[in-house]
């Protein structure tokens, strides 16, 4: 079975720092990865380089499929009502309304729809960044820290969302400092790399 | 496509959202408005004058807003989930260009009538500017968005940006103004060859500096 995502002998250097070296995984559809380790440790790096977003130093990084991905930026208009912020994404994805219809029942944000993305708390900003990766239909998913400020139904929501995915024959790649709960799930520990 | 489409709406909606639309109009004619009170009533020097001052209006009106044009998606991350989606920065770029030069050209040409008649310009020279302004739009919005993304990285960009995209709007300055001349006859010539390569630059460098941001 080919890997959706494949990461081969990389190395990242932030600044004159190495973060990590000679780091290899690869992820079939179906399967996740839970990056775990401190502040620091070249979680989200290791995301960015997944990404395309970071060249790497050394190795190389391969990707079939398209890629959907959270990082600390929402990347959602603050003026705008939620749905139509999330519209824009839809557009972009050229995915239907359907999608994101099904993704906002998903992390259960349709009480939110015209509420500015300004007036959103941290939680809820996730939640909607999750939205815009569920509707996307990215098979990879590279989530970094998408937990950060949601309550537990919420994480319980993004849990589910991430075995829904992986049931479709999706990857999940997860940044996370803490557990989140997610069954059937490789380990990485970016502490014991670095 | 759908894409591209997609992107130019956002950006031309924020460009002209709460009102800033009337941003670049209102400054062109703060302009055109307060140069005869500092040169005085004097209708031929202020028409020998006032052609000139169109085009350093029209150039300071281009970078009004490159503080917003980069920057604020570089921020929310929006740069980065459309590379992520394969877009090239190159075309990012030239998209914001595109929005750009209609988001402030389109009201700068309107606000030439009332800014020209206020510099005393008649009905010919007007017409030479606004043939002018037209043809050198292009190259102001290219100018802006890569001074834009040059700073994006900067904390205080934006008067660096002015400074950073002056010496490559010189040339337009040049031959637009010196259109209004008698002898300038190939002017026009040298102010379209001018505006294109000056066009086809911006996406590429624009492109290249936003790639940088990230690293």
């Amino acid at each position: 079975m080919s890997a959706l995502l494949q990461l081969d002998g990389v190395a990242c250097i932030r600044g004159d720092r190495l973060l990590f070296e000679n780091l290899s995984l690869a992820l079939a559809p179906g399967e996740a990865l839970w990056l775990r380790g401190p502040n620091g440790a070249g979680k989200s790096s290791l995301i960015r380089l997944a990404a395309g977003l970071l060249r790497p130093a050394a190795g190389t990084v391969e990707r079939r499929g398209r890629i959907a991905l959270i990082d600390e930026a929402a990347a959602l208009d603050a003026e705008l009502p939620l749905r139509r912020a999330l519209d824009f994404w839809a557009r972009v994805d050229t995915v239907d309304g359907h999608a994101v219809d099904r993704a906002m029942a998903a992390m259960a944000l349709e009480p939110l729809s015209e509420v500015p993305v300004a007036m959103l708390s941290t939680g809820q900003r996730k939640r909607a960044a999750m939205v815009r990766v569920i509707a996307s239909g990215a098979p990879i998913w590279l989530l970094d820290e998408p937990a950060n400020g949601m309550d537990d139904a919420a994480q319980a929501r993004l849990v589910a969302a991430i075995a829904a995915h992986r049931v479709n024959g999706g990857a999940v790649l997860l940044a996370s400092h803490f557990a989140l709960g997610v069954p059937d799930l490789a380990e990485l520990d970016m502490g014991a790399v670095a | 496509m759908t894409t591209l489409i997609a992107l130019f709406w956002r950006d031309l909606r924020r460009a002209w959202g709460r009102g800033a639309l009337w941003l670049p109009v209102l400054f062109f004619l703060l302009v055109a408005t307060a140069f005869p009170f500092a040169v005085g009533p004097d209708a031929p020097l202020l028409r020998r004058a006032g052609g000139g001052m169109v085009w350093v209006a029209a150039l300071l009106a281009a970078l009004l807003p490159i503080d917003r044009l980069v920057r604020p998606d570089r921020d929310a991350g929006v740069i980065d989930q459309l590379a992520v989606r394969g877009i090239a920065d190159e075309v990012v770029a030239a998209v914001k260009i595109l929005a750009h030069a209609i988001a402030f050209g389109l009201p700068l040409m309107i606000a030439l009538f009332p800014a020209a008649a206020l510099l005393a310009q008649d009905a010919a020279r007007v017409e030479l500017l606004a043939v002018g302004i037209a043809i050198a739009v292009p190259a102001l919005a290219s100018l802006a968005v890569l001074s834009a993304a040059l700073t994006a990285g900067l904390k205080s960009g934006s008067a660096i940006g002015g400074l950073l995209v002056l010496p490559l709007a010189v040339p337009l300055l040049i031959f637009g103004a010196g259109m209004l001349d008698p002898s300038g006859r190939g002017a026009i010539k040298l102010l379209a060859a001018t505006s294109l390569l000056l066009t086809m630059i911006g996406p590429f460098a624009a492109g290249a500096a936003m790639r940088g941001l990230r690293e």
